[in-house]
Formats: structure tokens, sequence, C-alpha cells
């Protein structure tokens, strides 16, 4: 299964791209996409904290991540 | 540009964003701007750099919106955010809020700005003499 995750921001800055894809054996949810994101990009580990985004929306730590879906790493926010 | 909920690249207009707002029966208008601080914690601010996840952006202020005239069912609201490069005094965000009152306008414009500062996917990068912040980035 293959997810392209789009970047913005400092996490942007971490990966050195605004977008990176991952191939992955089987469908997981959001909590353990983030642990092997954090193993490749330590520094996603100092944020403040950091939000994924599917498609569009803030998505649960249990939300299940499949094929086509428009996925996002959503650092701090800091509009206004 | 006419459209109540906008992003651009481009200087905000406040007097634009508050005729969009504006009805012979809304006698309170409140208009919050945003603007780039010349300093944080002391340090010289250059310029801003802000980003956007656009179409996340234009959902999550879609939702302030709704979220406005649900508690305040006359409100008329506006929001333009600009984003790309901005000096110090520039207008960075611009709210608009018209209601039949004063009390509900200055109320609905806090709650849409505040709402927007946790929720709506916008970054900004702030640029010292001696180096570059992601605002709020870190602990």
């Amino acid at each position: 299964m293959k997810l392209e995750i789009l970047l913005f921001g400092i996490a942007r800055e971490i990966v050195g791209s605004s977008r990176v894809q991952f191939d992955l054996d089987a469908p997981l949810d959001v909590k353990a996409f983030k642990l092997i994101l954090e193993e490749k990009y330590p520094r996603m580990n100092h944020l403040s904290y950091y939000k994924v985004a599917v498609n569009q929306e803030f998505a649960k730590d249990e939300q299940l991540l499949q094929q086509g879906d428009e996925i996002a790493l959503i650092p701090p926010v800091s509009g206004g | 540009m006419s459209e109540l909920i906008h992003i651009t690249d481009q200087p905000l207009d406040i007097k634009q964003v508050t005729a969009l707002v504006a009805a012979p029966s809304l006698g309170g208008v409140n208009v919050f701007v945003g603007a780039v601080r010349n300093q944080t914690k002391e340090k010289k601010v250059i310029r801003l750099e802000y980003e956007a996840y656009e179409p996340m952006a234009i959902s999550e202020m879609k939702k302030i919106v709704q979220q406005v005239k649900e508690k305040w069912s006359q409100a008329s609201i506006a929001i333009h955010h600009r984003i790309g490069l901005l000096q110090t005094g520039e207008a960075a965000v611009i709210i608009a809020v018209a209601t039949p009152h004063r009390a509900d306008a200055f109320a609905a414009c806090q709650f849409a700005i505040d709402t927007l500062k946790e929720t709506v996917p916008i970054w900004k990068k702030e640029v010292f003499e001696d180096g570059e912040v992601w605002v709020s980035a870190h602990p």
C-alpha cells in the first residue's frame, strides 16, 4: 500500500520535501503511522504536537489510512 | 475579492472585507485586523512567511462561519487571510462581523479569531536578523 503525505511548515522542513511517499505492507491507523513516521524523522518528536489530516479533516488516532487518501501532517498551526 | 472566505497572496483590504458584511439591519460591525509585529521576545522581526494547506484551511474557515451563525443567528461574517511574504505592519488576517447590536459583533469576532488560531492549517515563520522560527512549533 502506497501512502502519499503532504507536508507543510516545519514538517516540510524536517522531511525536506513538500510530499513524501510511504510504502507499507498492511493498512494501518493514524497512531501506527505516526510511530513509523517518527522513527524515520525523529525531529517530528520535538514538536509541541502534530496532527494528521485525512481528506482535509483532522483524523483520530484509530482512523485507518487507505491508499488514495489525501493525508497531510499538520504541525502546530500559527495563522492570524 | 467578493468572497466571504478568502486566502490570497495579495495585500488585504479592510474596506472591502467590511463592505462584505454590512447590511442596513446590522448596526454593530466589528473588524479585527491581525498585523505582523515588528518584534518577538525583544528580537527584531524582519518579515513573516505564511503558508497554508489551502483547501483544508478554506474548509476549516467555513466551519468557523457555520459555528458563528449557529451561535449568533443573524451574524454576517467574512474572513480573509493572507499568505506568502509579509512585511511588519501588514495585515495577515481580517475578520469582519456584523450583527444587529454591538455586543454580539465583538463576541462573534473574538470567537472567530480565537478558533482560527486553533484549527485553521496556516503556518507562519518569523525571520529575524540572525535566524528564523516556525511560530508555536516547539514547546
